[in-house]
């Protein structure tokens, strides 16, 4: 049994999403994008959660979680800082910004700073090569990047 | 003669808010329903068959005979899957679609689920694009209050569909049209082994197709203004048109559309500006990154259509082409691509989940300054050892791209022996 719930709001949202699918199963993506969306993290107990609404054992939900490398299986910081690393990032600069991280905040990739606030994740292409070097803060783009526009986005964050 | 753009699937990309409705109508979307549902299903994909309309997600099949696999109606639901997945690197082009004129999407999903018998269709987006994703999101609700979409096609015609989006969880391998399949279907991203001869997908056991976002948003002006509109553009074997990428140090890295065959290193100079801040070219990838590279000399002979890149040994892929500088080392290069195919290997096929991080580990070596010849030939061999053996074509992809990098830059890794 999970201590694990939805929120009203997410479950409502996730009875709504699931009557667009002509299977329960199809709902393994959304369920578990809501606990993330509540939690910011998907912890086991909501694995065991998801798996009692699907039907599923949470050994399912478990091998399904961590193969899809955007769900956070422990909790990260605040902002999540994730920098694209693929190669027009990298020919454009993403090493760079990845070096100013580590000076500025003392994080490597999979790290969280000490305080809470920052999770530094190196990613693979995120379709932004037009805008490369790029990163997402909390899931907002931010493209073209340079130290200095990295630096003002970090003090904006603290 | 100069490179020139052409507007058909980005005709309304430059209009302010051209992503609502009310804008989106003001400026010609939805004007092929009309004349869609004038037509029987069978007519479209005639249509769309003369049209000689092209998969713009990589594969470059043809797009109305793939709806002929579909087989004929009958009571069981059929569906239409949008792939909106685009995790190769170097393409960035359906969320323009997404951006700009989600409308333009909704539109082709209509004409297309009508011509193949489907009421409901699921746009597979990846994760990371959770902004494009609740634009598009937004105009679905937009076109669902409107009466586009729903119990009734534009208030009027007598046909249900439904669209959802099914947001990806961040796997590259979800873009292969089976794995994308599987993972709305609740499990892992691995591609399902294909049958001996040409069939539909299947989505829980029944009939389906999958389509790449801008090859759907192509379908309005092919429905609206007929196949003749369509194939004065491009080459003979590729008509039309697609949205070509540009990523690295050009002055104007973007995504515009042209038609096929226009020659590469003119699109560049022409459209991108050429390079940045006195650069040279050194290399190009021309169709994301699974494509094999091409050195500077071929760029010059490279025209931007299937047959074209095939004879120089190379692919359009997606039409992402990314650039790569002077001064750039082609070992860092492969070790930076070896490491996202081994990042993203699905692991179902050893030869592809071993391969990768073999390779993966000899060209860190090397940049230790720990390799030899053996470990060139070490590299090429596992690449002739992934080639062809695996369910799914990453594993051929990677061995394009690594082998072509070592073999036409070889003395570079060859450098590293000697320090």
């Amino acid at each position: 049994m999970s201590k694990f719930k939805y929120t009203e709001e997410n479950e409502k949202e996730f009875a709504r999403i699931a009557k667009k699918y002509p299977k329960i199963d199809a709902m393994m993506l959304p369920a578990l994008w809501l606990v993330q969306e509540q939690e910011g993290w998907v912890s086991p107990d909501a694995m065991v959660f998801v798996a009692d609404k699907l039907g599923k054992t949470p050994i399912e939900v478990y091998e399904f979680a961590t193969f899809y490398t955007m769900f956070n299986l422990k909790p990260i910081g605040t902002y999540h800082i994730e920098l694209c690393k693929t190669l027009s990032c990298m020919v454009m600069g993403a090493p760079e910004l990845k070096k100013f991280v580590k000076d500025t905040l003392g994080i490597g990739p999979g790290e969280t700073s000490e305080d809470g606030k920052f999770h530094f994740s190196e990613v693979e292409c995120q379709g932004a090569c037009g805008g490369a070097p790029m990163i997402a803060l909390n899931n907002q783009y931010h493209e073209n990047m340079s130290v200095d526009k990295l630096k003002k986005i970090i003090e904006e964050c603290k | 003669m100069a490179v020139e753009l052409v507007k058909i699937v980005s005709k309304n990309f430059d209009i302010p808010d051209s992503h609502k409705l009310e804008v989106a109508l003001k400026n010609g979307r939805y004007e092929s329903i009309d004349k869609a549902f004038s037509m029987q299903p069978d007519e479209i994909t005639e249509e769309v068959c003369k049209s000689g309309l092209r998969g713009k997600g990589g594969g470059g099949a043809a797009c109305g005979p793939k709806w002929k696999l579909m087989p004929p109606v009958d009571e069981r639901p059929r569906y239409l899957i949008v792939n909106g997945d685009e995790s190769e690197p170097g393409t960035f082009k359906d969320r323009q679609i997404f951006q700009y004129d989600p409308h333009l999407l909704i539109e082709g999903i209509i004409c297309s689920s009508y011509a193949i018998g489907a009421h409901d269709a699921y746009i597979y987006i990846r994760g990371e694009y959770k902004w494009f994703i609740d634009r598009l999101n937004e105009a679905i609700e937009e076109a669902y209050e409107a009466g586009i979409i729903g119990e009734k096609v534009m208030n009027k015609y007598d046909y249900r569909i439904d669209i959802t989006v099914h947001r990806g969880g961040g796997a590259y391998i979800c873009g292969e049209k089976s794995a994308l399949i599987e993972s709305i279907e609740g499990k892992r991203g691995h591609p399902r082994l294909k049958p001996h001869g040409k069939e539909c997908e299947w989505f829980y056991g029944m009939p389906a197709t999958v389509n790449n976002v801008e090859t759907i948003s192509s379908v309005p002006n092919i429905v609206l203004n007929g196949y003749e509109s369509y194939t004065k553009w491009g080459t003979e074997k590729a008509p039309g048109t697609m949205l070509f990428a540009m990523s690295g140090p050009v002055k104007n890295p973007g995504v515009y559309e042209l038609q096929y065959g226009e020659k590469m290193i003119d699109v560049i100079n022409d459209i991108g500006g050429g390079m940045k801040n006195g650069m040279k070219l050194k290399a190009l990838i021309p169709g994301g990154a699974s494509c094999p590279i091409l050195t500077a000399e071929e760029v010059e002979k490279a025209y931007l259509d299937y047959e074209s890149m095939w004879d120089i040994g190379s692919t359009l892929g997606t039409g992402g082409m990314m650039i790569i500088p002077e001064g750039t080392s082609m070992v860092d290069v492969a070790k930076n691509l070896i490491e996202f195919y081994h990042h993203e290997s699905c692991g179902q096929c050893t030869p592809c989940r071993e391969g990768t991080g073999w390779i993966d580990k000899t060209i860190k070596k090397i940049l230790d300054g720990n390799g030899s010849e053996k470990d060139l030939d070490t590299i090429i061999d596992v690449c002739g050892t992934m080639n062809g053996k695996t369910i799914c074509v990453f594993a051929p992809a990677v061995k394009d791209i690594i082998q072509s990098i070592v073999e036409k830059y070889r003395h570079e890794f060859e450098e590293h022996f000697k320090s």
